[in-house]
C-alpha cells in the first residue's frame, strides 16, 4: 500500500448531485414519503369511518375541497406515476427474471404484463369507488 | 443483519413496492377527486362504510396499507444513510416504530368499523 493513498472526496450529504443516475436514484427513493403520507391519509380515514358518523365523514370531504389539496394530490400523483409506478415496472423483468427452460422471457413481456394488470386493477377501484 | 432476516425484510420491502406500485396511483386519484369535489357514489358515507365493515374491505385495506408501510419504511431507513445519515440503529428503530403504529392503527381502527 502506498504511504499516501489517494482518497477521493466524496460528499457524504451530496454525493448524487454529480451524476444524473444518481439524481434519478435519489428523485426515486424519496417517493416512500409520499407512500408514507397517503397510508397516514387513508389511516385518518379509517379513523373518522370508525367512529360510524355521517357528519364527520361529510365534514372531512368537505374539508378536502381546496385549491391547494387539489395541486398537492396532482403534483403527487404525477411525481408518484413518474417515480414509482413506471419505473418499478421498468425494473421488474431486472428484478425478477422469468426462466422459459434455457431462455429468459423477453423483459418486454414482463413490462407489458405489469401495465396490464395495473390497468385492470385501475379500473377495478374506479368501478369498486363508482366512479365508472 | 442475519440473513434469513435481510431476506425476510427484503421480502416485506419488494411486495409493499410492488403494491404501492399498482395501487397508490388510483388511491391519490380518488383523493384528488374528492378535493375537486367530484366525491364519487362509492364514497358516500353509506357505501365506504359498508365497504370498510365488509371483510374483503377489511383485509384488502390492511394488507395495502400494512404492507405499504413496511416498503416505506425500509426505503425510509436507506434514504437516511444516502442523505448522510450514518445512525443507522436509531433511524431503523425510528422508521420501523413509525410502520408498527401504523399497522397497530389500521387494525384497530378496522376492527372498530
Amino acid at each position: 500500500m502506498s504511504r499516501q493513498p489517494y482518497i477521493r472526496p466524496v460528499s457524504k450529504t451530496t454525493w448524487y448531485m454529480r451524476n444524473g443516475r444518481y439524481r434519478k436514484y435519489m428523485l426515486r427513493e424519496v417517493t416512500c414519503l409520499l407512500v408514507g403520507v397517503y397510508c397516514f391519509l387513508t389511516i385518518w380515514v379509517l379513523a373518522i369511518l370508525a367512529s360510524g358518523s355521517q357528519e364527520h365523514w361529510n365534514a372531512f370531504l368537505v374539508s378536502q375541497q381546496s385549491p391547494s389539496v387539489v395541486a398537492f394530490h396532482a403534483i403527487a400523483l404525477i411525481y408518484f406515476l413518474v417515480y414509482q409506478t413506471f419505473d418499478w415496472f421498468k425494473l421488474a423483468p431486472k428484478a425478477m427474471p422469468v426462466q422459459l427452460g434455457e431462455k429468459k422471457m423477453p423483459d418486454r413481456f414482463i413490462v407489458i404484463a405489469h401495465y396490464a394488470a395495473w390497468a385492470v386493477i385501475s379500473l377495478f377501484v374506479f368501478w369498486l369507488a363508482g366512479v365508472i | 443483519m442475519a440473513i434469513a432476516k435481510k431476506a425476510f425484510v427484503w421480502g416485506l420491502f419488494a411486495a409493499g413496492g410492488t403494491l404501492t406500485a399498482f395501487v397508490f396511483p388510483v388511491l391519490i386519484a380518488l383523493f384528488l377527486l374528492v378535493a375537486l369535489g367530484k366525491v364519487p357514489e362509492g364514497l358516500q358515507f353509506e357505501n365506504i362504510h359498508a365497504f370498510a365493515t365488509s371483510w374483503v374491505g377489511k383485509t384488502g385495506l390492511f394488507i395495502v396499507i400494512s404492507l405499504s408501510l413496511w416498503h416505506a419504511a425500509h426505503r425510509l431507513r436507506v434514504v437516511f444513510h444516502d442523505f448522510g445519515v450514518r445512525m443507522d440503529n436509531l433511524v431503523a428503530n425510528a422508521v420501523y416504530l413509525v410502520a408498527l403504529i401504523g399497522t397497530v392503527m389500521t387494525a384497530f381502527y378496522l376492527y372498530k368499523i
